[in-house]
């Protein structure tokens, strides 16, 4: 019984933070933020050298072979420094589902080429986490039509995966979608509408039960979200108790005020625990598949929970300069208020929760 | 990250299993039933202490307590404790226990070899049981503050002052207690930690009946207590050093994780077995949204604490994970009994034996009690300072004043 990271998940995480530390900067996300960009070429292209985009990626296929844990490690770092780059559509639900769901050939012409960081794969699967304005997408063998919102990572996207109504699984290629890009709060994440008019499709139907495949996918969607959260809070947390140990009031460091040390303790106390329910469902998807759904949804809609609680607090504790642009604080904010919403509110997450454990 | 348990600990836990299977008809019952009165004992062990003799042979209490006090003598470790816990608590039978979790371990790690045989044995088998003379009407949550007097006279100390929240203090045969004999020094300074026992003349024992309408509590006033000299567990002065020892000790018990788990079934079942307007609770969204979201802290407190278990195996310090345990894990059970009661509605409300009332005024009674322990054992707040300064690394308060007043 060993509930810990190993040496080589603490390297990893490391080393992704060490690298986003060094040009990830604020001032970077700041300058891409102003220019509406997400997808900073240097930021990734450094990310690719380390083989971040095909760190699912079996080894065959020119990835890295390592396990959802692994990811949810990345992305903790990459919400960690609100980094502007893709990952969750891109790096883990798409390359996950062409695993899952995929032919041989399709494997062959699509996995090597995402893992290598040559192509960007964006993600639609809104039809099946509360749709809202979609046109529900409808499929007949290689052909879809309607329209998919908050589809993720699709800047700059050569191919898109794109979940139908009827829970099928396609891949369109860039050249067939017309996208639409949605502007939220968070400058540093690419949102947009993906718009399909009879779009040829590389429809992933090698597997019995695409549905299963669907749920499966997005979990491990669900799971990175909330480890971007967690980093992104983790951040914030870490900002305020810097600054609370650091600002003077009444010839005192304010974090020596009660009121403001226990709004740090109280943060703390409530996020800690986060860290531990994200790798155990991070670990459920590969190794405990009885847990696996339910442990995703739970993470999703606890980290949703908690990171807004520590946005907001994190952000008083550094008083009227927390809602400053100059601090940038608001950057996490926004993430985190993104990530709430994005792959499944947490009430529509619970009741899916309370579906699984046959409440209703 | 492996979650699975090697061969050694499979085969403990088998082993375990099969003991429990065997042997549970002679344990007296998963809760403890209320002690006999002091007067009331008898020379012959009961049946709880030959269930406490039974499990210390077999290596399922007392585990790490050395042979010649009285234990089996096992090296510590953590997982196979988290073993024995679990197995005891599925199979609701009743655990044994290591003395006093609080005050054996002192005397173990600071007391004289003479205290030591003279003390952890009886405790161990369960004949010589304690209550702590901690808590002062006047210091709570300061509690170095306290103003119990112990005054050297001749070859005794002679104990004049009030405790106040002393649990079991009707029940137990033994106090360990904090007293101020250098009144003097510095506060932290001039305390010493005694043990005696409650049969000494001049201590008197009043129940202080709570918000749950029990006297699980005490106030215990002495008047000229004598306490022969060598009854000191470390030296004049360091007692709040011994203390801090004890305190360590039993902070480890509240907020335990599976009591939420427990409880989470507890009211998952209760949601689905009962109905409002003919229909299961578990039907209405609302109050089966916030069962889930109960569900989500329960889950990532678990984790945590299978977190701090490793930790502890590793003998590394766990840290911020373990610092949160009795803030998180109080709070969790007391809105875990809210909801329970909310579930209930008006039934939530009934009391004391009435008609209707379910499962005998359990969640009532918790609901009310888990407030106590939010209090107790150091209070949130406290908990909070002791966040935000040791794990978090945040200054202080400035102080006001050093010396007791």
């Amino acid at each position: 019984m060993d509930f810990a990271l190993n040496e080589e998940q603490q390297f990893l995480q490391q080393t992704v933070k060490d690298l986003l530390n060094d040009q990830c900067s604020l001032e970077v996300v700041r300058t891409d933020a102003a220019e509406n960009q997400t997808k900073n070429a240097s930021v990734y292209d450094a990310l690719i050298q380390l083989g971040i985009p095909g760190t699912l990626i079996g080894e065959n296929y020119g990835g890295v072979g390592l396990r959802l844990l692994d990811a949810a490690l990345i992305a903790e770092a990459l919400g960690g420094s609100v980094a502007t780059v893709p990952f969750i559509g891109s790096s883990v639900v798409a390359p996950l589902a062409i695993e899952l769901a995929g032919s041989d050939e399709q494997k062959d012409t699509w996995l090597p080429r995402l893992a290598s960081g040559e192509i960007i794969c964006g993600v639609a699967v809104g039809d099946h986490i509360g749709a809202r304005d979609n046109k529900p997408i409808s499929s007949t063998g290689a052909i879809v039509s309607g329209s998919a919102m908050f589809a993720i990572d699709v800047q700059d996207a050569d191919l898109f995966l794109v979940a139908a109504a009827n829970g099928e699984l396609h891949l369109v290629e860039a050249s067939d979608v017309e996208v639409k890009r949605l502007y939220t709060i968070d400058k540093t994440r690419s949102v947009g509408e993906l718009l399909f008019e009879n779009a040829r499709s590389d429809n992933l139907a090698s597997t019995s039960d695409q549905e299963a495949t669907l749920a499966k996918v997005i979990g491990a969607g669900r799971v990175v979200v909330a480890a971007d959260t967690l980093g992104a809070a983790q951040t914030m947390l870490d900002k305020a108790v810097a600054y609370a140990g650091e600002r003077q009031q009444f010839k005192r460091v304010i974090g020596s005020f009660q009121a403001v040390k226990h709004m740090c303790a109280e943060m703390a106390a409530e996020l800690e625990p986060c860290r531990s329910l994200v790798w155990y469902a991070a670990h459920a998807f590969d190794a405990i598949p009885e847990d696996a759904r339910l442990t995703a949804c739970h993470a999703k809609a606890h980290l949703a929970e908690v990171g807004r609680f520590v946005a907001r607090k994190a952000t008083e504790v550094h008083g009227g300069m927390g809602f400053t642009d100059l601090l940038g604080l608001h950057y996490w904010f926004k993430r985190i208020e993104l990530n709430r919403q994005l792959m499944g509110t947490p009430e529509f997450v619970r009741n899916e929760a309370a579906k699984v454990q046959g409440w209703i | 990250m492996d979650l699975e348990y090697s061969s050694e600990y499979q085969t403990f836990r088998d082993d375990l299993r099969e003991f429990l299977a065997e042997h549970k008809h002679l344990s007296p019952g998963a809760v403890a039933p209320r002690p006999a009165g002091r007067e009331e004992k008898k020379d012959e062990p009961n049946p709880a202490q030959r269930w406490q003799q039974l499990l210390i042979e077999h290596g399922y209490a007392a585990r790490t307590i050395p042979r010649e006090y009285g234990g089996f003598g096992a090296e510590p470790d953590p997982l196979k404790n988290h073993i024995i816990a679990e197995e005891f608590a599925k199979a609701r039978v009743r655990p044994g226990h290591s003395g006093d979790n609080r005050l054996v371990p002192t005397v173990l790690e600071l007391g004289t070899e003479e205290q030591k045989r003279w003390l952890v044995p009886p405790s161990v088998r369960g004949e010589m049981t304690w209550c702590q003379g901690y808590s002062e009407p006047g210091s709570g949550s300061d509690l170095a503050s306290l103003s119990t007097r112990a005054e050297v006279d001749g070859d005794d100390f002679v104990i004049n002052g009030q405790k106040i929240w002393t649990s079991g203090a009707q029940y137990a045969d033994m106090m360990f207690c904090l007293v101020r004999t250098e009144p003097d020094a510095p506060k932290h300074q001039g305390i010493s930690y005694l043990v005696f026992s409650m049969d000494t003349p001049g201590i008197e024992v009043r129940p202080l009946v709570t918000m749950t309408g029990e006297a699980t509590f005490n106030e215990v006033f002495f008047t000229d207590t004598r306490v022969p000299k060598n009854q000191i567990i470390g030296k004049r002065g360091e007692g709040w050093f011994v203390a801090n020892n004890t305190l360590k000790h039993e902070r480890q018990g509240l907020g335990d994780p599976h009591q939420a788990e427990n409880r989470f079934h507890e009211i998952e079942a209760l949601l689905q077995n009962e109905n409002v307007d003919g229909e299961p609770i578990m039907s209405n969204p609302a109050h089966r949204d916030r069962l889930l979201q109960l569900q989500g802290r329960m889950l990532a407190m678990k984790y945590n604490g299978m977190r701090v278990l490793t930790a502890q195996r590793k003998h590394e310090e766990p840290g911020l994970p373990r610092w949160i345990i009795k803030l998180q894990g109080c709070e969790l059970n007391h809105q875990m009994a809210a909801m329970a009661i909310d579930a209930l509605g008006e039934l939530g409300t009934l009391y004391h034996r009435s008609d209707h009332i379910r499962a005998g005024g359990m969640w009532q009674q918790r609901f009310m009690m888990d407030l106590g322990l939010i209090i107790g054992g150091g209070t949130a707040q406290i908990q909070k300072n002791m966040i935000g300064e040791r794990a978090l690394g945040l200054p202080k308060e400035p102080k006001i004043e050093d010396k007791p007043a």
